[in-house]
């Protein structure tokens, strides 16, 4: 089997900045991932990545995309790692596809929406119920929705839909909202929204498409006839395939400072990561030093 | 002859994008409805797919919910 001497899992703005990296070092490398662009590709307007004042996310996945595409890059798209084992010198991995080795991994496979977790959820997913208000929010114009959170990605998603639905119900399980105060101030006084703390969804029903959903208000059942649920509760890390690796209570992979993790020749950079900030243009910082990080042990030890 | 090519998308979906360029660059020709805006247009993606994400992509008839690449050349013959 051929050994590589690096593969990056992830191809997002960490994954695709250290396959940058690892191109202009002219390591022999590989990049396994589900999809191009990650999150990124999924945030609305981007206005905080240098050089860039304005860009939508879409549009600046597409910027990486290019700028990966201009090297000769392995990437294996659609592709899942299930397992990763140092074994030696080397590092084993299997995926949904194939096996493969390296000598060094990055691993930069970021973060999910996280699921409620309730009865319903997985039954109504894309019939009603959605993770992703930029892409599903237009389709439900003049209905009445649920949002389900009470942080950033929740009152984005309500701001988003306030120009779209005729009435919203944000279910936060929190005493009081806790996003920025000047996105709360905009959610707390529009009249299309319904705020109710201290909730928590119980059950999504309905038939064929989403009808209403089963909440536990201030400790009472409560039934809201609703035709969409934007569940925005938060994100979690992959990190499935890394049992060996050490993790923090947000179960993010732990790296010192120059991108290591626990096990010697396995990096990690980005959102799947416990640095302090999530932000596109850090977890590009992070690919880039942790491909710097890799290519200097791999140096170091005449691999 | 041209397969017929219809794509059931939001303006603002990710995939969507993706997948309306993907068939530019291959020099398909294709029908997009906004759902978002066309609500008879939503109604028709949800009978033939029995769901509400997007982008849905109906080539000859054959329908393919979401942006599945592989599923969307095969079905071009591409």
């Amino acid at each position: 089997m051929q050994i590589y001497d690096l593969i990056i899992i992830g191809a997002g703005p960490a994954g695709i900045t250290a396959s940058v990296y690892a191109a202009r070092k002219k390591l022999n490398f590989l990049v396994i991932s589900l999809d191009i662009g990650g999150q990124a590709a999924w945030s609305g307007d981007i206005e905080n990545y240098t050089g860039y004042q304005f860009i939508t996310g879409p549009e600046l996945a597409q910027k990486f995309q290019e700028h990966l595409q201009k090297y000769q890059i392995v990437l294996k798209e659609d592709e899942v790692v299930l397992e990763l084992k140092k074994s030696g010198t080397v590092v084993r991995l299997k995926t949904n596809k194939s096996e493969y080795v390296a000598r060094a991994v990055i691993i930069a496979s970021g973060k999910r929406s996280k699921e409620l977790g309730v009865v319903g959820e997985k039954e109504f997913k894309n019939r009603g119920l959605t993770y992703c208000a930029i892409c599903d929010g237009p389709l439900f114009s003049g209905k009445v929705v649920a949002v389900i959170g009470g942080g950033n990605s929740a009152l984005d998603a309500v701001l988003q839909l306030i120009k779209i639905a005729q009435k919203i119900y944000l279910i936060n399980s929190a005493p009081e909202l806790f996003g920025d105060a000047i996105m709360c101030q905009k959610v707390e006084t529009e009249t299309k929204v319904t705020i109710l703390n201290h909730s928590q969804v119980m059950a999504v029903l309905g038939e064929r498409f989403v009808q209403s959903i089963k909440i536990s208000s201030n400790g009472k059942e409560l039934m809201l006839a609703v035709q969409g649920v934007f569940v925005e509760v938060g994100l979690t890390p992959n990190v499935n395939f890394a049992q060996d690796l050490e993790k923090n209570e947000l179960q993010e992979l732990k790296i010192d400072v120059n991108n290591q993790t626990n096990i010697a020749g396995i990096f990690a950079a980005g959102d799947v990561t416990n640095v302090a900030e999530k932000q596109i243009i850090i977890a590009a910082g992070e690919g880039a030093k942790a491909c710097l990080s890799a290519s200097r042990y791999l140096a170091r030890n005449n691999f | 002859m041209a397969k017929t090519v219809k794509i059931y998308s939001t303006a603002t979906c990710p995939w969507c994008i993706r997948a309306k360029e993907f068939l530019k660059e291959n020099a398909v020709e294709f029908i997009n409805f906004d759902v978002g805006l066309d609500q008879a247009a939503a109604d028709e993606m949800m009978k033939k797919t029995g769901q509400m994400g997007v982008p849905v992509i109906e080539i000859d008839g054959q329908v393919i919910v979401g942006f599945d690449k592989e599923k969307i050349k095969q079905a071009l013959g591409i």
